[in-house]
């Protein structure tokens, strides 16, 4: 190590480059740290927690559990997109008829919502938004189901009692009912149960008994015929109005799917990678740096401080480091910040002590310390000036190297629910996929790509730190 | 008034084995009288672990000293605190043995001598600078501005050592103890490093403190040489009386074993001290000496040697001179 004078940080960084691990960690690293960048800028903090926590049902014409857009690709299927026919908005396909009866005060409607429907799955969920405008009495309203076939479905009979409602048309118990009543009437006794949005999309023969073998009716064929719902009511008063909105939940969303409440996963992988690679690093310098100071003061000064500071290391090294933190989290609420402040306070005094005093016991009796003692420096001018830049060097692998183990850990943390609340992270994600059965219903994505990122992050941090180390350590060098 | 004086100085180093026995010493400098006059060079001479490095760094306070005194200029540093030093600091220096270790390898040779201007708050940054380049004229290390901004692994041991040099002496010191300066450089420098120093030596009339276990080289860079054996000074006068007749018996084997220069004599056995130094910790009683001496008498295994002066400037350890 004589030559280590001549690590200087940025000699050290242009070194890494020349090696293949350290090419590719950097390339990881820089492609994390630009999506850190793009996810601070597209999604603001204050945004991504609010979506995170899904502030005024934001997410409400998102299906449920969707897969990632791309899955259409490997799937080699046109998986259905959600469809959102508004009302209210005017958009095509909305037919909206009012007559009054003369001499009442009473309005008919007819609404008509149409669609062309193509894909080759069935929809996750159908939901119907009601925007009412009334004063007297409730609208009533009745709901059929018309399907490209021509098929007339009555499905339920509705009073409005909120301005705003939603009719949850495929776990409606009425609608299922009448949709079960049309295929028993029509087809046949179903062998199996058959979910609602089925019978709504299937074609109607008897395939549609069984989930297996039912086909979809498409919109395109010989000639574009609709799917239609239709709703016919009375209004009461003069100023009574109505106004749908259809929503017909497709099976993809976004580039990573969406989770049990609808939210776009893709927002906890973005924001996931900034709060990492903060968390990484933060605490990884922060315990690097005081480590370094208690193990230089430990070393330097000897004596009864040193005495004191190993033992002290000592006790530290074997207080269990999880079941400590589980504990503060049962009593605190811990927030990321927080998280590495305890992290700190827990390893002031970890191994890293040990054997960074290790070093500074050599340095010590290096004869330049001497000749500074001689011409009179200070023990502070000599530990920041003369020993730290010394040790500083051999000390950066093990730095880069740690940031992967804080990572880990706060993703850890959070599985285990233990982790910041608000924050939308990896380990979050994967907690919310194993509460809610990922691997067992099939959603691998949910549980994949956080696991990906995280992967990622570990090796692009893994490769620089052999690099570094190839560096520092030159006895390790391939030749 | 001596610019430094020296009474009854020791250093022991405590070895502790276990906790509960009791502390052993080792007495690496154990009650040594000298005194050194401003602008006078004195060579310490003796064998490997006779405690001349240890005398060395006690007086300039690298070690705290055990017991005696240290008299520099008149005020007694012996147990100065640390912080009280600094004037001491500025006025003792040392130039190490080895040149590859004895710079801080992180920093420039301007940063390496500017350190101890700025410990010591002297001048602003363009009368450093000039400084700085005045201190690397005169250990020759010219053209300055090309030495100026190298780190030390760039130069070669010898160019290293006038660094050292030229860190010893920025701060214009009084006194300069130094170390086995040239032991670890090739010998075609080692006669161009002696030189510098004694120029400097007596250019700045600085006093010198000159450390070896080469007593051929001695005569030549110092006024006065003193004899060290088993952390005591056994023997110390003029360079030439030492060289030409010595009194102590040690001195006269140590001057035996010199080689000769001269090819017709290569063939005559040079005779080495007998035996092993002795153990620092359990010292032979009486006289230090005596189980390796050829002149060995009774009184020498009972009771140490005082000391005696000869002539006025010429002192000796040993039986075979006290007046009976």
């Amino acid at each position: 190590m004589s030559a280590s004078g001549e690590l200087s940080i940025k000699s050290i960084v242009r070194e890494v480059l020349t090696y293949r691990s350290g090419q590719v960690g950097a390339a990881i690293l820089l492609f994390l740290i630009g999506l850190s960048i793009y996810a601070v800028i597209a999604i603001p903090y204050d945004r991504a927690i609010a979506l995170w926590r899904g502030e005024e049902s934001c997410w409400i014409e998102v299906p449920r559990n969707a897969m990632p857009y791309w899955y259409k690709y490997i799937m080699r299927k046109n998986l259905p997109e959600t469809i959102v026919v508004d009302g209210l908005r005017g958009d095509p396909g909305v037919i909206k008829a009012v007559t009054e009866i003369p001499g009442t005060n009473i309005k008919r409607i007819l609404l008509e919502i149409s669609f062309t429907y193509d894909y080759d799955d069935f929809p996750s969920e159908v939901n119907l938004f009601f925007y009412a405008n009334y004063s007297e009495s409730l609208p009533l309203i009745k709901i059929y189901w018309i399907k490209p076939d021509g098929s007339n479905i009555p499905l339920i009979s509705y009073t409005i009692r909120r301005p705003y409602t939603i009719l949850y048309l495929t776990i409606n118990d009425d609608v299922q009912k009448s949709l079960l009543e049309f295929v028993r009437s029509n087809v046949g006794e179903p062998k199996e149960y058959i979910e609602p949005q089925l019978i709504m999309f299937a074609v109607n023969d008897e395939t549609m008994l069984s989930a297996k073998t039912a086909k979809i009716l498409k919109s395109t064929g010989s000639q574009i015929r609709k799917y239609t719902l239709r709703i016919e009511g009375m209004l009461f008063g003069k100023d009574s109005d109505l106004n749908a909105k259809l929503v017909v939940y497709g099976k993809v969303y976004g580039f990573a799917g969406t989770d049990h409440l609808r939210r776009d996963v893709s927002i906890a992988l973005l924001w996931g990678t900034p709060i990492a690679l903060a968390f990484g690093l933060t605490s990884s310098l922060a315990i690097s740096i005081v480590q370094l100071i208690i193990a230089v003061i430990s070393g330097w000064y000897g004596g009864k401080v040193d005495f004191i500071i190993q033992r002290l290391t000592e006790i530290y090294m074997i207080i269990p480091f999880l079941p400590f933190l589980i504990m503060i989290s049962s009593l605190y609420r811990l927030t990321i910040w927080v998280l590495v402040a305890v992290l700190l306070v827990l390893s002031i005094f970890g191994a890293g002590v040990k054997s960074t005093r290790a070093l500074v016991m050599q340095v010590k009796e290096e004869p330049y310390i001497e000749a500074a003692l001689a011409y009179g420096a200070s023990s502070r001018r000599i530990i920041f000036l003369y020993i730290i830049p010394k040790i500083l060097p051999p000390m950066i692998p093990g730095l880069i190297g740690s940031v992967p183990g804080f990572v880990f850990l706060e993703a850890s943390l959070a599985f285990l629910g233990l982790g910041d609340p608000f924050l939308p992270t990896w380990g979050k994600v994967i907690n919310d996929a194993f509460s809610n059965g990922a691997f067992y219903k099939g959603y691998l994505w949910w549980i994949g790509l956080p696991s990906i990122m995280l992967i990622l992050t570990a090796i692009s941090f893994a490769l620089i730190g052999f690099a570094l180390d190839k560096i520092v350590n030159p006895r390790l060098r391939e030749w | 008034m001596p610019l430094l004086q020296l009474e009854q100085l020791s250093k022991w180093f405590e070895i502790k084995r276990t906790i509960f026995s009791k502390p052993l010493y080792l007495r690496a400098v154990d009650g040594v009288n000298l005194s050194l006059e401003e602008g006078e060079a004195i060579s310490i001479v003796g064998e490997s672990g006779c405690g001349k490095t240890t005398l060395g760094k006690t007086i300039l306070r690298l070690y705290e000293p055990t017991g005696g005194k240290i008299i520099f200029e008149g005020r007694d540093i012996t147990f100065e605190r640390a912080e009280a030093l600094l004037w001491y600091k500025r006025r003792a220096q040392i130039v190490q043995q080895d040149p590859f270790g004895s710079l801080p390898p992180f920093f420039t040779v301007y940063r390496i001598l500017e350190e101890p201007l700025l410990i010591h708050q002297i001048g602003n940054a363009k009368l450093r600078r000039e400084m700085i380049y005045k201190a690397l004229e005169t250990v020759r290390l010219t053209p300055v501005e090309e030495f100026a901004p190298k780190y030390p692994h760039m130069l070669s041991g010898g160019q290293r050592q006038r660094v050292a040099i030229a860190r010893a002496m920025i701060l214009r010191p009084k006194l300069i103890v130094a170390d086995e300066p040239v032991s670890m450089l090739d010998a075609s420098v080692r006669i161009e490093i002696l030189k510098l120093m004694r120029d400097l030596q007596k250019r700045f009339s600085m006093s010198f403190i000159y450390i070896t276990h080469d007593l051929a080289t001695t005569r030549y860079f110092s006024e006065r040489i003193s004899i060290m054996y088993a952390g005591q000074i056994i023997e110390i006068g003029p360079s030439n009386n030492i060289i030409n007749e010595p009194l102590h018996p040690y001195t006269q084997a140590l001057l035996k074993a010199i080689p000769d220069p001269d090819a017709n004599n290569r063939k005559i056995f040079r005779e080495v001290p007998p035996g092993e130094p002795p153990n620092l910790i359990s010292p032979p009683p009486g006289c230090r000496f005596h189980p390796r001496c050829p002149y060995t008498m009774d009184i020498c295994r009972i009771e140490s040697p005082p000391e005696i002066y000869l002539q006025k400037d010429h002192m000796v350890r040993c039986w075979l001179y006290a007046k009976k």
